[in-house]
């Protein structure tokens, strides 16, 4: 090794920091995670006044702040507390169910529940943030992971509902149909980017519409449409197929298992395999890549399938784990949340199966927060907002905090930077 | 730190030669005194007045011009409208129109005055890389300007259009403006600069005077002894290697940039191709190795038809390549050491297979490479572009000089590199040759090919005009170069 031999003189012999001093040093650099640990904190605090400001009781006792302040801020501090406490209870845990549990009074389920609800918003959250992400890496910017995740429910609902197989095989075919799906409708933009240069944000918007049209139709044709029925609802998801879920009324069901091996995978692709050290070139430097001899036009087309493929998974897992029927919302935003998702964790996968759980976590605490405070769930979509906003504008989260600038806030791989 | 305590005067009439190698802080520098940056200690004196710049338009106010590496002009803009740019004649106030005419009289002016011939009405785009410079330095003459700053201003002309930009200089010096010429070629340094400030790693190593030999200078610019002839035994061409018949191939704007080229490569021996950039050489490089289609001809390697081979094959079949532009196509930036080792073998053993990849066989081949290439790298997990340039070039040359080759392809291959590194990779294209590869040197610098090459073909206009022997002089192969045939000397066509 030269590493003696690098220019610079050997720095003085200074004194190792301890770990706690390095730590800490780290924890208020303006690293990637304390970057978005205080985006959220940011984004609480601003939706902390909204929530007075969108309470009119509160708001009125604004009107004489000057003469009893106590009554405008007391009933502030106890509007907020109550709503976020409630985001807490919806999606983590209860501390009184847990109680009654514990005492016998209360059910185990009751007591899991919140966690529950907070996987399943998560489970299709994972694969449409997995779909970006990777994409992403690879250089593309996958906006159609809707129209992916819309393709993969109905041929994953499809195949649950219009075959009979034997139990686990059918699970396998429908969960498999979900993914070509998927793929299918991901290879559309890859293949038109390889070839022509069609830029995939173009193609895959428009292809995003093709699909939520394509599943208004098809639900109305016979043998989809639930016979019994005359609204757009598609016949039941066949029993083998569905994903196994925990007993009822807790919702939670394979599909959140499957996106933590999707994540394991997909890490997998990106850093170890061939295919990923591919598409890692292409990502950054896809001259370079060619001039190595890897094929821009082909690592575009195989993303872009796998892309899809995962988002048709996540398609796949809603239908088959949650919705049990095709309908025009089956999907409803989880392809572009997915999009959020990878923002939020930075394209990295693992990064982006926390962060899908955060968004399930939001999600499942805003129903709770809207039934018991009376905050409308909008707010959560509002903090999920500014969440993303705070995050891809590093600058004014280290701006608010002063934080030092750090090697590691490696944010040109943020997607905030622009396509 | 790019600058650490610089002392530099330059006086009226002088032209000050900026000695030093890439990375040694002479842009940086230079930056400085055009207010592009701002240094953290010291002070700018302007004729005994303290200044400071916040931007070149103080420095310009102050009477310092500066011509860039990179030419900052607009190139759909016309020759007048780009040297009004940024201080436009206007009737009416700041809000009135553009005063074409009045512009178009000064450029004319000043084109005249100081004898730098450019047509105000030509679109920018149209020019030749020359005299587009020229619009540079009458576009800084226009501002009256005392001290005129050019940075690397001859890494893109010929001799002859060098020659043509030393004279322009000179004579701006008598007319009492002060020049400052940063280069880090020293043939020129010698033949221009009244003094020549020396600069190492951000700090004034020496100030020397034109007649200090160009070894000595040398030596003060990389701090140790270098020598600049590259030591060779005679080459033993052998079987031919690489053989190119009647090949035509065009450029991205599908402009014809190939022209009907015909040569064969021994193995054994360096063929150089000499020419200004932009006379085809990297459209018949990149035919060659399979990133750019071809419009007629055949290549072939050792009989073994090459011609529509993609370039993984072409790679794969004994093929070295190393690419004209470091940071675009040698190297991804944001890669490490060890992944840029492996940039075009990662799907074969023993770096992985066509599935997965071998993390353990990468890193201890890199840890190897990095030994025997002496790449200056922290580890093998840095980035590539936390690297200097000349350690980024070993990396691309030990990438593809560390498997058994039959051609190795190199298209200026010391471009932006250090000069202990120039030494170094020169060798080792030498060390190639002599085990019996054959080696295709591309170059625009002459000095370069003469260096290396065993026969020299001079490139122009997409044809091979010449090709000549290594001690052809360099007068001739310069005036090949521009397009000029007819001399004694010439072989072929």
């Amino acid at each position: 090794m030269t590493t003696e031999e690098v220019e610079a003189p050997p720095a003085p012999e200074k004194k190792p920091d301890s770990f706690v001093t390095l730590f800490l040093r780290n924890l208020w650099s303006a690293n990637t995670v304390t970057v978005t640990i205080l985006s959220i904190f940011l984004a609480l605090v601003i939706g902390a006044v909204l929530i007075v400001v969108s309470d009119s009781e509160v708001l009125s006792q604004f009107g004489y702040f000057t003469s009893r302040p106590g009554d405008a801020l007391n009933s502030s501090w106890a509007l907020i507390s109550h709503a976020y406490a409630d985001l807490f209870k919806g999606a983590i845990f209860d501390p009184a169910s847990v109680q009654a549990w514990i005492n016998g009074t209360g059910t185990w389920q009751a007591a899991f529940n919140p966690i529950s609800e907070t996987l399943t918003y998560a489970a299709p959250l994972v694969f449409t943030g997995l779909s970006v992400a990777i994409a992403f890496r690879g250089g593309l910017f996958n906006i159609g992971g809707q129209g992916q995740s819309i393709i993969g429910a109905i041929c994953g609902g499809v195949a649950g509902f219009a075959i009979s197989l034997p139990v686990g095989l059918h699970l396998i075919v429908a969960i498999v149909a979900g993914a070509v799906g998927g793929a299918l409708w991901g290879f559309l933009p890859g293949f038109l980017k390889a070839r022509t240069g069609a830029h995939e944000v173009i193609t895959t918007i428009m292809l995003n519409y093709v699909a939520l049209l394509f599943l208004s139709w098809l639900i109305l044709q016979s043998g989809i449409q639930d016979p019994n029925r005359t609204d757009a609802i598609s016949k039941t998801i066949g029993h083998n197929a569905q994903l196994p879920a925990l007993p009822a009324p807790l919702r939670v069901h394979l599909g959140i298992v499957l996106a933590v091996l999707a994540t394991a995978g997909v890490a997998w692709i990106i850093n170890r395999s061939s295919f990923g050290f591919e598409l890692r070139a292409v990502g950054v430097n896809p001259p370079a890549a060619k001039t190595a001899g890897m094929s821009v036009a082909k690592t575009y087309t195989l993303l872009m399938v796998v892309a899809g493929a995962l988002a048709g998974l996540g398609g796949a897992t809603q239908v088959l784990g949650t919705a049990d029927r095709l309908t025009a919302q089956v999907a409803g935003q989880i392809g572009f949340n997915g999009l959020l998702v990878a923002l939020l964790g930075r394209n990295r996968p693992w990064g982006t199966l926390f962060a899908a759980i955060l968004y399930g976590a939001l999600s499942a605490g805003g129903n709770l927060m809207q039934v018991d405070v009376g905050v409308s769930l909008e707010l959560v979509t509002v903090l999920q907002a500014l969440i993303v906003i705070f995050i891809a504008a590093p600058a004014l989260v280290k701006a608010i905090f002063q934080l030092r600038a750090a090697r590691s806030a490696r944010l040109g791989a943020s997607m905030a930077k622009g396509w | 730190m790019a600058n650490d305590h610089i002392d530099i005067t330059v006086e009226p009439g002088e032209v000050h030669a900026l000695l030093g190698e890439n990375g040694a802080g002479k842009s940086t520098l230079m930056n400085q005194l055009y207010g592009l940056l701002q240094p953290d200690e010291g002070e700018i004196l302007v004729d005994g007045e303290v200044r400071t710049f916040r931007s070149p338009r103080d420095a310009i106010a102050a009477g310092i011009g500066m011509v860039h590496q990179h030419f900052m002009l607009v190139p759909v803009f016309t020759v007048a409208e780009n040297i009004a740019l940024g201080a436009e004649e206007t009737r009416g106030g700041p809000l009135g129109w553009l005063d074409r005419r009045r512009n178009r009289r000064d450029v004319l002016e000043t084109s005249t005055k100081y004898g730098l011939p450019i047509d105000p009405d030509a679109l920018v785009e149209n020019l030749p890389v020359g005299a587009q410079q020229r619009v540079e330095i009458v576009k800084a003459l226009t501002r009256e300007v005392d001290l005129l700053i050019l940075d690397e201003p001859t890494a893109v002309l010929t001799p002859q259009e060098t020659d043509e930009l030393l004279r322009v200089l000179r004579a701006l010096a008598e007319t009492g403006k002060s020049i400052v010429f940063i280069t880090h070629k020293l043939r020129e340094v010698k033949a221009i600069a009244d003094r020549i400030t020396v600069i190492r790693r951000g700090r004034t190593v020496g100030t020397a005077t034109p007649d200090t030999s160009e070894d000595e200078l040398a030596a003060l610019m990389v701090g140790r002894d270098v020598s600049l002839e590259v030591t060779k035994k005679p080459a033993t061409p052998a079987h031919e290697v690489l053989k190119v018949t009647g090949l035509v191939v065009d450029d991205d704007r599908g402009v014809r940039a190939v022209d009907g080229v015909d040569l064969v490569v021994r193995s054994g021996e360096v063929l150089g191709i000499a020419g200004v950039q932009g006379n085809g050489q990297t459209e018949l490089v990149e035919a060659i190795m399979g990133l750019r289609e071809i419009r007629a001809g055949r290549m072939e390697l050792e009989g073994q038809n090459l011609t529509g081979m993609s370039t993984k094959k072409i790679l794969r079949a004994g093929v070295g390549y190393v690419p004209e532009d470091r940071s675009l196509d040698g190297v991804v930036r944001e890669f490490s050491v060890a992944e840029n080792l492996v940039l075009d073998m990662y799907d074969s053993a023993p770096y992985g297979n066509a599935w997965r990849l071998d993390p353990k066989a990468i890193g201890s081949s890199a840890a190897q490479r990095v030994e025997q290439f002496d790449i200056r790298t922290g580890s093998t997990d840095s980035a590539v572009s936390t690297l200097s340039g000349g350690n980024q070039q070993k990396v691309v040359v030990a990438r593809e000089m560390s498997r058994p080759l039959r051609l190795l392809i190199a298209s200026q291959p010391t471009r932006g590199v250090d000069v202990g590194s120039i030494e170094f990779i020169h060798n080792q294209v030498v060390h190639e040759r002599d085990i019996g590869t054959a080696v295709l040197v591309v170059s625009s610098e002459l000095e370069e090919i003469y260096s290396l090459a065993d026969r020299i073909a001079v490139m122009y206009r997409g044809r091979i005009l010449a090709i000549v022997a290594p001690d052809t002089p360099s007068e001739e192969i310069g005036l090949l170069m521009a397009g000029v045939t007819g001399t004694a000397g010439e072989d072929e066509k």
